[in-house]
């Protein structure tokens, strides 16, 4: 697989990220976002980690990155599902990933999600 | 039955930071650690066999059992006959790199783990070792 | 071979009340009976309710005490190791119980054996043996139940150090009461982000009232924690922080930035029912 599978529904885009990603894979999908909040005019992007059992400096910048881009790309982006192992790790290692959104799953993800957009 | 008590795997191209951070979730679940310091080891494992590729223009990943008492641990080097690097105290510095990361690999790298060791000389090459215990 | 003869056991059976009246002698001259944590009577039950066991157990032929014959009285000197391990005895009194019945058993035997010393000698042998094994099946046993004392007291040790508890539909408080240590205090903080992924909680309330003072690694490992459960999807306020330990999380020079903190736990209640939506009020 060289690709992270983007679901679009509605105005969001939906990843979720199931596999121990490479880095070439983790900077594939960054583009692939990018392009995609572009091409659809997307107000929002939801990034599921529920599956990923460790997150390092490499994908943590990723996560961070996206978050930029698509602040500047007028869409907001909300990390769900990071597991307790992970987030612990994550502090310790020095990423507190400062100015991206949160939530427990992709439920409430959404929900953040639409109220962020709404507001506005 | 035989337990194999250490090996040693390459580590030249990205794809084989995957393989590396598989060997050691593996290895780590094996010697008995719990959830958050396999998780930690991995990551730690995961920054320094990128720094192996990156850095160090490939090298290899050792690992091994160890065991103290009733402690059991996990140990792995990563090693590279790279450039090596010039300023060990400059690279211990959290956010600097001489490359394009965030600059957290080996102090980050080192706070996961419970022993680090950092050898380097310029023109010979990088040696990291690492152990966690149970 | 060592063999138990009909006639040992016959002269077992005959001199019980013997054997039970010098027996309670040894345990006192040795001073297991003197032990504040056993009863007399209780101690006089269990001579009496042994004895009576060895008498009608013991079959003639070999003094092995895994088969049929002993189940009864292994039973009995299993419930015997396991309330002694509770009642907080080591295991050398609690065999030391089964050993002291020896010289009652072997006076018994030379009276009866007076003639014969070749028969003698193999009979309290062949008891010597016997009560060997009864002792031992009492300490394995005694090992035993310390060991499941000790692993539940360590389970219980843990849950009294991690209450997790559900304050609100949503909301997660975590009491801490006493010193904290760095290990403690790492063990605390994984189980509640875990409470925090099984019960969807929010809002997690980590209490620190009952925690008179913390060190530069508990104050930063509080911190750290805060951070985990944003980075997890969930809001963290920490309530109860007394003066001191307020001075230490200033000293660190720790950005308290997105870090709430309330004066006490009714506080932070409040705060979070606010931000879950819901309100509080009085009817009368």
């Amino acid at each position: 697989m060289d690709r992270i599978p983007i679901l679009r529904m509605g105005e969001f885009l939906l990843v979720t990220i199931q596999v121990d990603m490479h880095d070439q894979l983790a900077l594939t999908l960054q583009d692939d976002l990018a392009e995609n909040i572009n091409q659809h005019g997307s107000k929002g992007v939801l990034i599921d980690i529920s599956a990923l059992d460790i997150v390092d400096s490499f994908i943590g910048r990723m996560i961070g990155t996206i978050s930029g881009l698509s602040k500047v790309m007028d869409a907001e982006t909300v990390l769900v599902g990071m597991q307790p192992a992970v987030a612990i790790t994550l502090v310790e290692l020095g990423l507190t990933l400062p100015g991206v959104s949160t939530a427990l799953n992709v439920e409430r993800g959404m929900r953040l999600l639409r109220e962020r957009v709404h507001a506005q | 039955m035989n337990t194999v008590m250490d090996g040693s795997q390459p580590i030249s191209i990205e794809q084989d930071v995957v393989l590396a951070r598989q060997t050691v979730r593996r290895l780590a679940i094996e010697c008995g650690l719990r959830l958050v310091d396999q998780t930690k080891l991995i990551t730690a494992a995961s920054e320094l066999a990128r720094n192996t590729v990156i850095y160090g223009g490939g090298g290899h990943m050792d690992w091994e059992f160890v065991e103290e008492g009733t402690r059991r641990g996990l140990r792995l080097v990563f090693r590279d006959e790279g450039p090596g690097i010039a300023d060990m105290k400059l690279a211990m510095t959290d956010g600097w790199t001489s490359g394009g990361g965030l600059g957290l690999g080996l102090t980050g790298a080192k706070r996961l783990v419970d022993e680090f060791s950092l050898e380097s000389t310029p023109g010979v090459g990088t040696r990291v070792t690492i152990c966690k215990w149970n | 071979m060592t063999v138990l003869t009909q006639r040992t056991i016959d002269v077992i059976r005959k001199n019980e009340g013997g054997l039970l009246v010098n027996w309670t002698a040894n345990l006192d001259a040795t001073g297991v009976s003197r032990d504040a944590r056993v009863s007399p009577a209780e101690i006089e039950g269990q001579t009496r309710e042994f004895i009576r066991l060895l008498a009608s157990n013991a079959r003639a032929g070999d003094v092995s005490i895994a088969g049929n014959d002993w189940s009864e009285a292994r039973a009995f000197l299993e419930r015997l190791s396991r309330s002694r391990a509770l009642q907080g005895l080591d295991s050398q009194s609690t065999a030391s119980f089964i050993f002291s019945l020896k010289r009652p058993l072997f006076d018994i035997l030379q009276e009866e054996y007076a003639s014969d010393p070749a028969e003698l000698a193999a009979q309290v042998w062949a008891i010597s043996e016997l009560l060997d094994a009864l002792g031992l099946h009492t300490i394995r046993t005694f090992q035993k139940s310390r060991e499941e004392v000790i692993a539940r007291q360590q389970e219980e040790l843990l849950e009294l150090s991690t209450p997790v508890v559900k304050l609100w539909d949503g909301v997660l408080a975590l009491p801490m009461i006493g010193t904290l240590d760095s290990q403690r205090t790492q063990v605390v903080m994984e189980s509640l982000l875990q409470r925090i992924v099984e019960t969807g909680a929010e809002i997690a309330i980590i209490d620190i009232t009952g925690v008179p003072t913390v060190d530069t690694l508990v104050a930063q490992h509080l911190l750290k924690t805060v951070t985990a459960i944003r980075l997890m999807g969930a809001d963290a306020i920490i309530s109860g922080v007394r003066p001191q330990i307020a001075q230490t999380i200033v000293h660190l020079g720790i950005d308290l930035q997105g870090i709430v903190t309330k004066a006490n736990l009714a506080g932070a209640l409040a705060l979070a029912l606010q931000r879950t939506g819901f309100t509080v009020h009085r009817d009368r």
